[in-house]
């Protein structure tokens, strides 16, 4: 995939017409709590939700090629600062720690282990996810008695904004990330990390600054989502769906290309709603084969084939990647 | 003061002594060669330069102050720069981004989009590769991704470049238009560090020339004592 | 105070037993195939399931159904080695982005055969009785079951170890382990040798399976569990260590066994911290490379 450079892409106006579609679609979903259909709110909250988080898992995971199944772990951090924080402040600051908290969580975490190479990361992230989960598990059993916690209520409009507006905040700051030498770096490192590193890019740095701002957006969701369940426990709050899910719906759409990467979201959490219900086993196998089927033959997900199809639709002249 | 020195510098690898007590110094605007037998220790002395390996012992000098210990990322930002044995170029970007990176990160200065863009223009103009700035860079023949290699660690800004084996896989013709490179490089006031195996490139381009053999410095002088040495030409045809 | 001891230690080794066969078949298929099966864990609910339907279905003695279980966990693993982990080898462009594409279909992997699973032998859990008549060792009472285990699981073990010492295709195995393309261009058929190795995880992970099916309930998704275990008992024997599996498995059944005696809940707790510190102090394990 090229990235044009900076100098061409901002001379091009080819973004212009998508750009008003995208900020007539926003009024429009913003506006949908006074006229929508009462479920449409809660349904699409949830959509919200797995967009941040594969958006997030590819803002890290995308570039730098190390899979990080660490999405719950940030996630369920920010469920926990709802459930011990919610009643006591207001919503924003709740969202907000809630991100922060997710956010400091990741520096340690990746200035501990972004040194250690491919499958050791990822295993390690997994670790981390059961090791949070049995602990907080453990310390609640013993301590506070109770497994579980009651998280403050919000109504469902409240919840839905928050989700649509930490939306638009992660989609915006993946594309601006991607389009900015930032993302070049980052690119470059996934590719070369030595080569990048001598040509005076502080790789850790990098590295750990892009997991912790993929970590805040996941916390933040991850507050906002707790007050919609109203009860959790760490079982809930650390579930590795989040983790894995957020993977299947990127690779599927395509990890290369935002777009892809949202309609990957968009396309299994909508499945997810209309079949978890009914039929939780099918929707779950059909996940799997997704996945199998996506890693053996479609390496640019979704969005590869699209890109692909158009390329042959335009005359098969040079298309550049 | 020398540009660039190292004393004692050592560095195992298990049990095994890869470079082994070397002595090194390259003056200001030099061109200075290293030459030895495969598995004599001159790329692990470049890594040990650049920071990608760290020394057992030993101190390395860039201008004066000593850089051991330090990273990659700021030695580069220093002003040393090198390029690598297996082409490292980042092959799914296009060429002028791989450039555009060595701008916008290789120095401390802030660096806007388009002045950047213009920079790598200019330093793929130099090397010789205008024409392929859009191309993905692993598209590119092996002698361009070297070229490629050149130009990125040029947009650095470095004092002093470190070239390893270069010139290996060329035919006669790239060797001769490397060389000229090479001598352009020194031209604009960069010194120059550079492992060779192509003979005839290094005794024509280079002021002054160190053998390494087993880890050790075996020797160094101006490229005719080099040539006539006998223990050099043992070394070479001995193993 | 000595009871307690030899309670805790024989506990801990019959765990440790179970542990160190399921952590092998892990290893062979990363140490020697490259594939890190994240869906070890349901090969090993198969194994178990299937099982426990023949028990109670058909009146097939657990120990005997081995015979049928084993083998056909073999070809199932040979099959998906030479059909999905065969082309993903050829398509990846590098290792490392190889083993990041076989876990990823592994994962995969793992959803489809659960699911499978729930839609064959529903979500309820369950169980049968065999062998569950009490020993006493030293003093202390074990269930027969988890003797019969703990020898098993040695058994296999101790075959296995014979069978990659002693054995051409053993040797081609080691050789594989070290350096696939090396061992190649030896002659050794590094296809056969590699779908061979990953055949016999998951035939491992079945025998697993046959042995956690005496002891204990089993559904579907009964296999992540055991999963994460293998995975942290091979990295603490060290990543392409199959005789430090071993070792490492019985280390971390008889660590748990202690913690246990001191506080149920904390045991995985334990593991999980000894598996972090590992990774970030000593990655390479205790034998790795």
């Amino acid at each position: 995939m090229i990235q044009l450079s900076w100098a061409s892409i901002r001379a091009s106006k080819s973004y212009l017409i998508p750009g008003i579609i995208l900020l007539l679609g926003l009024i429009v979903l913003a506006g949908l709590p006074s006229f929508g259909p009462k479920y449409s709110v809660i349904f699409l909250s949830t959509i919200f939700m797995y967009i941040v988080l594969t958006t997030g898992w590819v803002m890290f995971s995308g570039p730098t090629r190390q899979i990080s199944l660490a999405t719950a772990v940030f996630f369920g951090i920010g469920i926990y600062i709802a459930a011990i924080l919610g009643k006591h402040m207001p919503l924003l600051v709740m969202v907000l720690i809630g991100g922060l908290a997710s956010s400091v969580m990741a520096l340690l975490v990746g200035s501990l282990t972004l040194r250690l190479k491919g499958v050791y990361f990822t295993i390690f992230t997994f670790g981390l996810l059961e090791l949070i989960k049995n602990a907080i598990n453990w310390y609640e059993v013993t301590f506070t008695g109770t497994r579980g916690r009651f998280v403050v209520v919000v109504d469902n409009n409240t919840i839905y904004l928050y989700m649509l507006a930490i939306t638009v905040l992660t989609v915006l700051t993946a594309f601006l990330i991607r389009r900015s030498k930032y993302g070049l770096a980052l690119q470059s490192i996934g590719e070369q990390e030595e080569a990048a590193a001598h040509i005076g890019i502080n790789v850790t740095l990098m590295k750990v600054s892009i997991f912790a701002i993929s970590a805040f957006f996941m916390g933040a969701a991850g507050a906002v989502m707790a007050t919609r369940w109203t009860y959790i426990d760490p079982f809930m709050a650390f579930n590795m769906n989040y983790s894995f899910t957020p993977v299947l719906m990127a690779i599927f759409g395509g990890v290369g290309q935002l777009g892809g990467v949202v309609s990957g979201a968009i396309i299994f959490a909508y499945l997810e709603q209309i079949l978890i219900t009914k039929y939780p086993f099918y929707y779950m196998l059909v996940f799997g084969i997704v996945m199998v089927v996506s890693v053996l033959f479609l390496p640019n997900g979704l969005a590869g084939v699209v890109k692909n199809w158009r390329a042959r639709t335009t005359g098969g002249r040079y298309v550049r990647t | 003061m020398f540009v660039l020195e190292g004393q004692g510098v050592t560095k195992y690898f298990g049990g095994l002594a890869a470079v082994s007590d070397v002595d090194f110094h390259v003056d200001q605007g030099e061109i200075v060669g290293l030459i030895g037998p495969n598995g004599a220790g001159k790329t692990t002395l470049f890594g040990l330069i650049s920071a990608a390996l760290v020394p057992n012992s030993g101190t390395i000098r860039f201008k004066g102050e000593n850089i051991t210990g330090l990273r990659p990322h700021q030695i580069c930002k220093k002003g040393l720069a090198r390029t690598f044995q297996s082409v490292k170029v980042f092959s799914d970007m296009p060429v002028i981004n791989n450039v555009v990176l060595g701008v916008h990160f290789g120095t401390s200065e802030r660096v806007k989009a388009a002045q950047a863009a213009n920079e790598a223009d200019r330093l793929l103009e130099f090397v010789g590769l205008s024409g392929r700035a859009m191309v993905p860079a692993k598209d590119l023949t092996l002698v361009n991704q070297k070229l490629l290699e050149v130009a990125r660690a040029l947009a650095t800004k470095p004092e002093v470049l470190l070239l390893d084996e270069i010139m290996a896989g060329l035919n006669s013709t790239e060797i001769t238009q490397a060389m000229e490179l090479v001598s352009k490089i020194r031209a604009q006031g960069i010194t120059i560090f550079m492992i060779e195996h192509v003979m005839k490139a290094i005794m024509s381009v280079c002021d002054r020339i160190m053998v390494l053999d087993h880890g050790k410095k075996i020797a160094e002088g101006t490229p005719q004592e080099i040539a006539t040495s006998k223990m050099v030409v043992e070394v070479y045809l001995g193993e | 105070m000595f009871v307690t001891i030899l309670d805790v230690g024989i506990a801990g080794l019959l765990m440790g037993g179970l542990y160190a066969l399921i952590a092998m078949g892990l290893s062979l298929q990363y140490g020697v195939a490259r594939v890190l099966n994240i869906g070890h864990g349901e090969f090993i609910m198969l194994g178990a399931l299937a099982t426990w339907s023949l028990h109670t279905v058909l009146g097939i003695n657990p120990l005997l159904s081995l015979v049928i279980c084993a083998p056909a966990g073999f070809v199932l693993g040979y099959i998906l080695h030479r059909t999905m982990y065969k082309r993903l080898m050829v398509t990846s462009a590098s290792p490392g982005i190889f083993e990041g594409n076989s876990m990823l279909a592994s994962f995969g992997l793992l959803f489809i055969i659960q699911n499978l699973a729930y839609l064959i032998w529903g979500t309820r859990y369950k169980a049968y009785s065999y062998l569950a008549v009490p020993v006493n060792l030293g003093g202390a009472l074990f269930p027969a079951n988890s003797l019969v285990t703990l020898g098993f699981s040695l058994l296999i073990g101790i075959v296995f170890y014979i069978f990659l010492v002693r054995t051409r295709m053993g040797k081609a195995i080691r050789a594989a382990a070290q350096d696939a393309s090396t061992a190649g261009l030896m002659g050794v058929n590094i296809n056969v040798v590699l779908a061979l190795c990953f055949g016999l995880g998951v035939a491992m992970a079945a025998c697993a399976g046959m042995l956690i099916s005496m002891n204990y309930s089993v559904f579907p998704s009964m296999g992540m569990e055991y999963t994460v275990i293998a995975i942290i008992v091979v990295v603490l024997g060290g990543l392409g260590s199959i005789p430090g599996s071993f070792i490492g498995g019985i280390l971390l059944g008889v660590l748990g066994s202690i913690v246990t005696y001191f506080d149920a809940g904390l045991a995985l707790v334990a593991y999980y911290v000894i598996f972090i510190l590992l990774l970030l102090l000593k990655p390479t394990g205790l034998m790795g490379k």
